[in-house]
């Protein structure tokens, strides 16, 4: 049965994938592509180039468009599931003890030691998507800066500290603003 | 509040926070601390911290298991369920709908003009979470801690070694801190 097939199939997928979407492309690319047939390498880049530009996990994202492709909207919901389910009890089951032993003093000790590294695996997210926006992935020189992402970003920044704006609403402004501005320069 | 009202408006903020988060699960973590800490105070800022770490060392995407932990500690095992169906109805439903006519999408400079002004929004808030946490690391006043972070970070962005690698060691770090400090009994580090 083709559901079954693909909710086991995204099953791997979600059990296997630790630490962000990057470590998921690959696995998603040997399983669904190369082991099953079930979308070819060009509709894979594809679907990785939308992943980017949608909202949500590339887990997910890989899952509703495979899933569709092979089965329609029942197979989405069964990729889907698969690739949510390992998390559902592994993660509860850890929500649960975070819950009833975080104050035990090793745990204590433990978490507080992670608190930094969690503030620095964001801080570097941001820098990286900082320099997208500032360099597009070119080399950072003055010439290839990207003025309007600059502009918009500390823009962006002022209005979330000082004025206390809403993040989504300032990230819709700033994507706003760059169509305008771009399509009135050229 | 009513356990009915809170499961809705768990589900709607998940909802919300999941359709504007483009980009990797940092950026997830980002939205629900400025929407669950700042403005809401349903969770404090070290439990947030605390719960993206979890996120972040379990299999899965970090969306999925942020909504996972975010959704138990504010209302038990209902709360796991509506949390997570708010998060993945979102990217579920654009991708059915852009997957019919995917070329068109991709391709269409208007879209990808406004996406690139909304990573200048995204890269903005996350300094601004940044700082905000960041300063409460610094408030520990412990030099253990800002290693950790400037470590982390010179490992994770300059060297891209694996964050699985960077959870492990910064828990083994925690783990010989408490034992140090049972043995020679010292409060601070």
């Amino acid at each position: 049965m083709i559901y079954l097939q693909l909710f086991i199939c995204f099953l791997q997928v979600g059990m296997f994938s630790i630490g962000g979407g990057y470590a998921a492309i690959g696995l998603i690319q040997s399983l669904v592509v190369e082991q099953r047939g079930w979308i070819t390498m060009q509709e894979f880049l594809d679907l990785i180039t939308i992943a980017e530009m949608t909202p949500g996990p590339i887990t997910v994202n890989s899952a509703t468009f495979v899933g569709i492709a092979v089965a329609g909207t029942p197979g989405a919901i069964a990729a889907t599931l698969g690739c949510i389910f390992p998390a559902l009890f592994l993660v509860t089951l850890l929500a649960y003890i975070y819950d009833r032993y975080k104050d035990l003093s090793i745990l204590q000790s433990i978490l507080a030691s992670l608190r930094p590294a969690v503030v620095a695996l964001i801080a570097s997210a941001g820098v990286s998507i900082l320099l997208e926006v500032l360099f597009a992935g070119e080399a950072m020189m003055l010439s290839n800066l990207n003025w309007i992402g600059g502009i918009l970003f500390l823009a962006g920044f002022l209005v979330i500290r000082k004025l206390k704006w809403s993040p989504i609403l300032v990230m819709c402004v700033c994507g706003i603003c760059n169509l305008v501005i771009n399509t009135l320069l050229h | 509040m009513r356990k009915n009202t809170l499961l809705w408006k768990l589900f709607t903020i998940m909802l919300y926070i999941s359709t504007f988060t483009f980009g990797g699960g940092f950026v997830i973590v980002s939205l629900m601390k400025s929407k669950l800490v700042d403005e809401l105070h349903w969770i404090d800022e070290q439990e947030m911290l605390d719960l993206a770490a979890i996120a972040q060392s379990t299999p899965g995407a970090i969306a999925v298991n942020g909504a996972i932990l975010v959704g138990y500690r504010v209302a038990g095992i209902l709360g796991v369920i509506v949390s997570v169906i708010g998060t993945i109805l979102p990217p579920m439903i654009v991708l059915s709908i852009i997957s019919v006519f995917y070329e068109l999408f991709a391709t269409n400079p208007y879209v990808s003009l406004v996406l690139k002004g909304m990573q200048a929004g995204v890269a903005a808030m996350i300094l601004d979470v940044v700082l905000g946490l960041g300063s409460t690391i610094l408030k520990t006043r412990s030099w253990v801690y800002y290693s950790i972070m400037i470590g982390a970070f010179i490992a994770t962005f300059f060297y891209k070694v694996n964050v699985v690698y960077i959870i492990l060691t910064s828990t083994l770090i925690g783990i010989c801190l408490v034992v140090y400090k049972q043995r020679v009994g010292v409060e601070h580090v």
